[in-house]
């Protein structure tokens, strides 16, 4: 009996024009075992489908994450199921939760530790503008303001769905990369994004104005109404009162 | 128990506790006599209170005030709501960590959000905000940043790490700072504190 | 001068010890918890946590919003035990503004407080065991259980995690069709995990050695430093606010309050695997006796649904609490008879849980540690609130 031999080839060309080929012939290689890709395509699709994020969890959104790595929706399915805890090994960091002013220099810091190529998932409102709790004295508005982000992903929390489909607009946006532009292989690349300090109120810088600027005017109210922050009162409740009232029976305020 | 048979039971153990009814809880009088009527409840056999349940504190514009709310997890009693009142420019109020040490914690955390120091706490830093954190977030006339206008101390510190700050940007801060204003989030410092009513 | 270099390996041989920094970027520590932890070789000699870390000024934003606005930011406290969280707030305002409960209202705020207990002692099981060592893999178990309640939680409140079901006087709305049926059909499949779940780790070797005589906490400390829920009773304390308090109508189920006898890590894992089996006999009771049809929200609180910001409590204060997974969890609210309370407290059992961390690790080894922080079970939303 004829051994049968399986053998794949692959011919990797470096040139424009390669994606050009015929498909008809591309497909008649293919059932000979031969395979015709662009060095792009196959670099891309060598870090697409192997995604590393680093195991960081910050609030409530870090449990959707681990549902999402868990046996139900098994992130696995996509390659991205390796939370590595040291950003030295990451290429992804999901920032999943709200940034406080506290924790923003630390996230900072992990982002500048990811070797390149290295991306960022905001996963929740949170993390994305500050989400419900926009209006904290504590409280990031956003973590773009200072590091670049490339895909937002909202929801409070999104469901592990939602982030299965970030990951793969994630892939996507790889996907579109060419390794002749890509930053990270240009000369004198420089990713290290300033770590904000303590000050007496808040953070300094309140936003690095290289990766974000505030909006020219603010139309949060006219998009999406009356604040929900009623505002601070000049005049405390009087409970001593309260209790002489109560004790002589006399008529509610 | 009825919050007056506790008052007379307290006051019955200790005749110089000076103790006023505020709904249902007992204010202490005398902040200082604080750690005494906690003895008093802890001693007490008719209350054996052996837990403290919650510490927390308020601010009442003319003074702040902290409230405590104990439990005998023994006699299954509960709560017994102490309270003590202290001035809003030096607010002074004795430690209970000696005899509770559930209030370590919330002490600290009153002390974060109000600035009420607690005498004789044994590491009263603050809790959640950082160490040069400036102000009292939860008293009712804190005034907090805005967050999307710069201050001349950012301007600064992005000069210093040589990054490029639009002219639009510089001549708003820029702008604030001779006016004297603070870029905040409720009303410019010149105003006066965002609440009128305070002290 | 002796050169160091020279001295030979004996018992005066001179010794620093070492500063390390635990967090708050840690796959150990749940979440942004930091520790500041000072080891003689690989022995504790001491422990400061630092937090602050995911502070949300929770309490600032209630203070300044209505009282029903607050509401969804309860469920963000624990993010576990979302209707627990509810459950609290809704208690401590009820008691501010005098609303009484309809009964079914009540049975099915004890049928989903009772399954977000099961929940959240199922995941910390798992999360304890990734301290452990057993990376991951008892954790998918776990999850897997816990999806199958989540999808409940879905088809009631409409969101898995952050349910903001509960409101003041009743809840939100009623249960979809059928699904006292599918509580059971879960009720019968649950146990069945949960022995298959301890048949693997309750006699376990290595959890048995990793976790007995680990983090010792007496019952006088536990007590003193205001120590509740499983904690508590893992300390031997049988206090259950469930029993003490009989709130709501707790007072009509009849159940056992698991007590452990020395206090370590495996008396607080085996007293949470007790407790879930306890949830599951009050969800059996409450199941039968549930009326089958009735009000779910109080005439008297059913107007400020719509108009939140007419809901004006009168003057007074008000601390409700209740048993959450995680132990006593407290609201203490403050009305000036306005739409805002003047003062909202949380009293965050997770926090003041944590106040004996150092005295359970020192003389514990690094790696114990761990185990003893997720044994106590932190969750960090709650913890700073």
């Amino acid at each position: 009996m004829a051994k049968k031999e399986s053998r794949l080839g692959v011919i990797l060309a470096h040139a424009p024009n390669v994606s050009a080929i015929d498909e008809g012939l591309k497909s008649e290689l293919s059932k000979k075992g031969v395979v015709v890709t662009t060095l792009n395509h196959l670099y891309n699709w060598g870090r697409s489908s192997s995604i590393w994020p680093m195991q960081f969890g910050l609030a409530c959104c870090a449990i959707e994450m681990i549902a999402t790595a868990c046996a139900r929706y098994d992130m696995a399915r996509f390659g991205a199921e390796l939370f590595r805890a040291s950003p030295r090994q990451s290429d992804l960091m999901i920032v999943a939760g709200t940034v406080t002013k506290k924790m923003a220099p630390q996230v900072v810091r992990l982002y500048n530790q990811m070797p390149e190529p290295k991306y960022c998932i905001t996963m929740g409102a949170c993390a994305i503008a500050g989400g419900p709790f926009i209006d904290g004295y504590n409280v990031l508005r956003g973590i773009d303001r200072y590091i670049p982000v490339d895909v937002h992903l909202p929801g409070c929390p999104p469901r592990p769905e939602a982030l299965l489909h970030g990951l793969m607009q994630l892939q996507k946006k790889i996907e579109s990369q060419e390794i002749e532009k890509t930053a990270w292989y240009q000369k004198g690349l420089k990713r290290e994004y300033p770590v904000p300090e303590f000050g007496p109120r808040g953070l300094i810088p309140k936003f690095n104005p290289e990766v974000w600027q505030p909006r020219a005017k603010d139309n949060r109210k006219e998009r999406y109404g009356e604040p929900i922050l009623i505002g601070k009162k000049i005049k405390a409740p009087d409970l001593d009162a309260e209790t002489l009232r109560r004790a002589s029976g006399g008529p509610a305020k | 128990m009825r919050t007056e048979e506790i008052r007379d039971h307290l006051q019955s153990l200790d005749s110089s506790l000076r103790l006023r009814i505020v709904l249902e809880s007992l204010l202490v009088e005398n902040p200082e006599d604080l750690a005494r009527a906690v003895r008093a409840l802890k001693s007490s056999p008719r209350l054996k209170i052996d837990f403290l349940s919650s510490v927390t504190a308020a601010d009442y514009l003319d003074f702040l005030e902290t409230v405590y709310h104990f439990y005998s997890v023994e006699l299954r009693i509960g709560p017994v709501v102490l309270r003590a009142r202290t001035r809003r420019d030096d607010p002074k109020i004795p430690s209970l960590c000696g005899l509770f040490r559930s209030a370590e914690l919330q002490e600290r955390e009153a002390y974060d959000m109000f600035g009420i120091r607690f005498e004789g706490h044994p590491d009263l830093r603050r809790l959640f905000m950082w160490d040069n954190f400036e102000g009292w977030p939860l008293r009712k006339d804190y005034v907090q940043e805005d967050s999307d206008v710069l201050e001349s101390q950012d301007l600064a510190w992005l000069e210093k790490n040589s990054i490029h700050v639009s002219q639009e940007l510089k001549t708003r801060a820029l702008d604030l700072q001779a006016r004297g204003l603070r870029a905040d989030a409720q009303r410019p410092a010149a105003e006066g504190p965002a609440n009128s009513g305070a002290p | 001068m002796k050169n160091k270099t020279d001295t030979p390996l004996t018992e005066d041989f001179d010794t620093q010890t070492l500063q390390i920094n635990v967090g708050p970027q840690h796959p150990a520590t749940h979440g942004v918890f930091r520790m500041d932890l000072t080891l003689d070789g690989e022995t504790v000699v001491r422990l400061k946590p630092v937090m602050g870390y995911l502070h949300r000024n929770h309490e600032q934003i209630a203070e300044n919003m209505t009282y029903a606005a607050s509401m969804p930011y309860t469920d963000r406290l624990d993010y576990f035990n979302s209707m627990s969280n509810n459950f609290g707030y809704a208690l401590a305002v009820e008691k501010l503004a005098g609303i009484e409960v309809p009964e079914r209202a009540d049975y099915i705020r004890v049928i989903l407080a009772e399954l977000t207990r099961i929940v959240n002692h199922i995941s910390v099981i798992g999360f304890l065991l990734n301290d452990l060592g057993a990376f991951f893999t008892p954790l998918t178990y776990a999850f897997r259980e816990r999806e199958k309640i989540l999808d409940l939680f879905e088809e009631i409140a409409g969101s898995r995690m952050m349910c903001n079901y509960f409101r003041f006087g009743g809840v939100k709305r009623d249960l979809p069709p059928g699904l006292l049926e599918r509580i059971r059909t879960m009720m019968d499949v649950f146990p069945r995990f949960l022995d298959e779940f301890e048949a693997l780790l309750t006699d376990n070797d290595i959890l048995c050695l990793r976790c007995q005589n680990v983090g010792v906490l007496g019952r006088e400390l536990a007590l003193n430093a205001g120590l509740s829920g499983p904690m508590l009773r893992a300390s031997g304390l049988g206090y259950d606010i469930r029993k003490v308090d009989r709130y709501s109508i707790y007072g009509r189920f009849d159940f056992k309050v698991p007590v452990g006898s020395k206090g370590d890590v495996y008396d607080r894992y085996y007293v949470r695997v007790l407790e879930m089996r306890e949830s599951l006999k009050i969800l059996d009771q409450a199941l039968r006796q549930i009326p089958s049809s009735g009000d779910i929200i109080s005439r008297k609180a059913a107007p400020f649904l719509k108009a939140p910001r007419n809901f004006k409590p009168p003057v007074g204060e008000a601390y409700g609490r209740v048993e959450s997974p995680k132990g006593e969890l407290g609201f203490y609210v403050v009305s000036d008879g306005s739409p805002q309370p003047w003062r909202y407290h949380v009293r965050a059992p997770s926090l003041i849980n944590l106040t004996v961390l150092e005295d359970l690790c020192i003389g514990h080894k690094l790696a114990d540690a761990m185990v003893i922080l997720g044994s106590i079970d932190i969750v960090l939303g709650e913890v700073d609130h």
